[in-house]
């Protein structure tokens, strides 16, 4: 009897028992928020304890590190362990009943702290002044949408979309297109690949190196100067090609980004039956033919995965520019301004509005996500 | 047979234009990070002096003999120094010999000049040190005086530091949200719960919030709770931040493992917990890991998040926060600019190598992260 129930519990098709009477309801709701915010609440306050007592001890780095390490996840993984096995003394009903929010409560309440509360919060403080105390309205969004600097940010931003969504799709794509013809394709794919494993950090010394003014370090200027006889351009800050400067910022996210397109696009076009490819090359295709209407028609769902996702990346673009150029030389963009004006201006109400416009250019992508979701109904 | 035919090895011109094409692409992709890989093993003056390609063979042009103007040189007309013809002024910016191989330089003014030979040899670099990794590593030593007068030597927040740093903030960043995401893609797919769907739908819906939306009201929280700057608030940050996009990717896979198995585990009178470990963790090794290194890489690499929970305290900074104050503060550097990256991208170039299966299964499966 008891082994049915819980072979009830594991398929989502049937019901589960419901508690009866309003009193049993509110007890088990009760009970099972205490238990989904008791797992995060004990785990942090004990990993809070402990790190109090290692910021205040004097042990050697390393020790520390150690025992920091050991001290977060075997903390973690301890609290799952202690609250199931209290559950599991509980009978049957009530098991069943809390159990899944063991699992499943601490994962939603952190979610919620960390990404559901603060959306809410970071409205709330977008219509308050610079100190957060006087209510102004729409004010700061009047604001963002008029500041001169705004509007080189959104303008920077939407060539960030243009150039670097498109040129990344299209390198992914042909390089993902010549690879899967080539012997060396595992070796060519594993190097275009590379530069995903490098911070936008990293990659920003990389390109400084490659943009760098003076000829004998700058490749790019050496090859500029020699070819043109003209004095070297200092490319990503330069009043003379602005805004185009902003272009040798977006080159580092395509040579970023393209290992990301590349793999998608290759196994997408690994997965066109190559029946379909043989047929139209039999029918006297071309291979340019081939290209443009059987795979890309084949492989379109791809292209706009790829282009969504390079999408949200660019909208949120932020470590290139501020290590490169510090937003400065008209290359600010959505989320250097917000860093600026939240963290450097102290301004809080404006800081969070920025970031409120920022959330809104990426609602789009998130209905699309849910409407996915809702009609693959895996639920 | 389509793939037999796809990669034939016979004389076809077309494959040598796909090859060609595609060994251009990835030398164009190789070209910055060979140029910072070279540059970080040569010395600030030959950094300063000279490109890195010039470790290529080239010709180049080398002085091989110095001597004074000859005193009977008739200094006003046209002269001819050993082969090269020409004035004075011509002289001081270089003259080359009809040959092509020997230049004369004039230097010094027109009455005590000495004269420069100079030859056009091969060259190639072959000046390389490791100074700039002993010195980016270890550090210097700085001396701070004391308002009493007093000397102490302290040394300076080195990378290798850093690199500590790095590996304490990725490793629990890493594997916190990996456990609790597994729990909870676990719960969404097999067991039973008012409030399943709402909050699948949640975590569905978050995949795509920017993660600077959260930042202001966290930091808020944080400078109350005293956790600003503190290894534990990086970690609940990285977590939660990627805990989305865990759950997503980890019920993909759980939710598709066989339901036979787990039913017969029932019925052998294993509880939840138990299938949990012993069944579903081992068989979602693969998920596990593809998203286990998607974290790494991305906790290795950010930025953002260092630059605002840790903030300005050296003695828990990251990698990629000494490099980027090192590029404001000592931007022309690039001995030691080259060198600090290359150490801050090792560990990522070799995880990502040896794992890189995995890597690109958790992408085909991915998603895109807040």
């Amino acid at each position: 009897m008891e082994k049915r129930v819980e072979v009830k519990g594991i398929g989502s098709a049937e019901k589960l028992e419901q508690p009866t009477g309003p009193i049993a309801w509110l007890l088990t709701n009760l009970l099972r928020i205490a238990v989904a915010l008791f797992v995060p609440i004990l785990t942090f306050l004990g990993l809070y304890a402990g790190f109090i007592f290692l910021r205040d001890s004097n042990a050697p780095k390393a020790i520390v590190a150690v025992v920091a390490i050991v001290w977060g996840v075997g903390g973690v993984a301890l609290l799952y362990t202690v609250s199931n096995w209290l559950v599991e003394k509980l009978g049957t009903t009530w098991r069943s009943r809390i159990q899944p929010f063991i699992f499943v409560g601490p994962a939603v309440a952190i979610l919620v702290w960390y990404l559901a509360l603060p959306t809410i919060r970071t409205l709330w403080i977008s219509l308050f002044d610079a100190d957060g105390i006087n209510f102004v309205g729409l004010q700061n969004y009047v604001a963002v949408f008029t500041d001169r600097d705004m509007f080189t940010a959104f303008r920077n931003n939407i060539m960030w979309i243009i150039f670097g969504a498109s040129f990344t799709v299209i390198f992914g794509l042909l390089i993902a297109v010549l690879a899967d013809r080539s012997k060396f394709e595992n070796a060519a794919k594993s190097l275009i690949f590379l530069p995903m494993a490098i911070s936008m950090v990293g990659a920003g010394v990389i390109f400084g190196l490659l943009y760098a003014v003076n000829p004998n370090i700058g490749l790019l200027n050496a090859i500029y100067t020699s070819l043109t006889g003209n004095p070297p351009i200092a490319w990503t800050a330069s009043a003379q090609i602005q805004p185009w400067n902003n272009l040798f910022l977006i080159v580092v996210m395509i040579w970023l980004q393209t290992g990301y397109a590349m793999v998608l696009f290759s196994a997408a076009i690994k997965g066109i039956p190559s029946e379909i490819l043989e047929a139209a090359r039999v029918d006297g295709a071309n291979e340019i033919q081939v290209f443009f209407q059987i795979m890309i028609p084949s492989i379109m769902g791809t292209v706009i995965t790829v282009a969504t996702t390079v999408l949200i990346f660019t909208l949120k673009i932020f470590d290139v520019v501020w290590v490169m150029t510090g937003g400065q030389f008209n290359t600010q963009v959505i989320a250097t301004q917000f860093y600026r004006e939240y963290f450097t201006a102290q301004n809080a109400g404006y800081g969070s509005a920025i970031a409120i416009v920022l959330l809104i250019t990426v609602i789009p992508v998130m209905v699309y996500n849910l409407k996915q979701f809702r009609e693959r109904e895996a639920f | 047979m389509a793939a037999a035919t796809k990669k034939e090895s016979r004389f076809n011109p077309s494959l040598i234009i796909v090859n060609g094409t595609l060994l251009m692409l990835v030398l164009a992709w190789l070209l910055p990070t060979f140029g910072l890989l070279v540059s970080s093993f040569r010395s600030r003056f030959d950094i300063q002096t000279s490109g890195w390609w010039t470790i290529f063979p080239h010709r180049e042009w080398v002085t091989t003999e110095t001597f004074d103007v000859p005193a009977d040189l008739n200094r006003d007309g046209i002269m001819t120094i050993r082969g090269a013809t020409g004035t004075f002024e011509q002289f001081r910016a270089g003259v080359t010999s009809a040959d092509g191989n020997t230049r004369v330089i004039w230097l010094g003014n027109k009455r005590l000049g000495t004269i420069q030979i100079q030859q056009y040899e091969w060259a190639w670099g072959s000046n390389w040190t490791l100074s700039n990794y002993e010195e980016v590593l270890g550090g210097k030593t700085y001396e701070i005086k004391q308002p009493d007068g007093s000397v102490i030597t302290e040394q300076g927040t080195d990378f290798f530091g850093a690199f500590i740093n790095s590996l304490v903030v990725t490793i629990p960043s890493t594997v916190i949200p990996i456990l609790i995401a597994a729990f909870a893609a676990y719960g969404f797919a097999w067991m039973n719960f008012p409030g399943r769907r709402i909050m699948f739908i949640m975590v569905v819906a978050l995949l795509v919030v920017p993660l600077q939306i959260a930042l202001v009201p966290i930091l808020t929280d944080y400078v109350h709770l005293g956790l600003n700057g503190t290894f534990l608030g990086v970690w609940l940050a990285h977590t939660g931040f990627g805990l989305a996009l865990a759950t997503y990717l980890l019920y993909g896979y759980i939710s598709t493992l066989p339901r036979d198995i787990l039913e017969s585990a029932f019925i052998d009178g294993a509880s939840h917990f138990t299938i949990f470990l012993r069944l579903i963790l081992p068989l979602s090794m693969p998920a596990l890991a593809s998203f286990a290194i998607f974290q790494f890489l991305w906790v290795w690499n950010d930025y953002l998040v260092a630059l605002i929970f840790i903030g300005a305290r050296p003695d828990v900074q990251v990698l990629t926060m000494r490099i980027a104050e090192m590029v404001g503060s000592r931007g022309n550097d690039w001995h030691l600019l080259t060198a600090g990256a290359f150490v801050s991208m090792i560990l990522p170039l070799i995880v990502f190598f040896s794992l890189q299966r995995y890597f690109v299964r958790g992408l085909l499966a991915g998603s895109v992260k807040g």
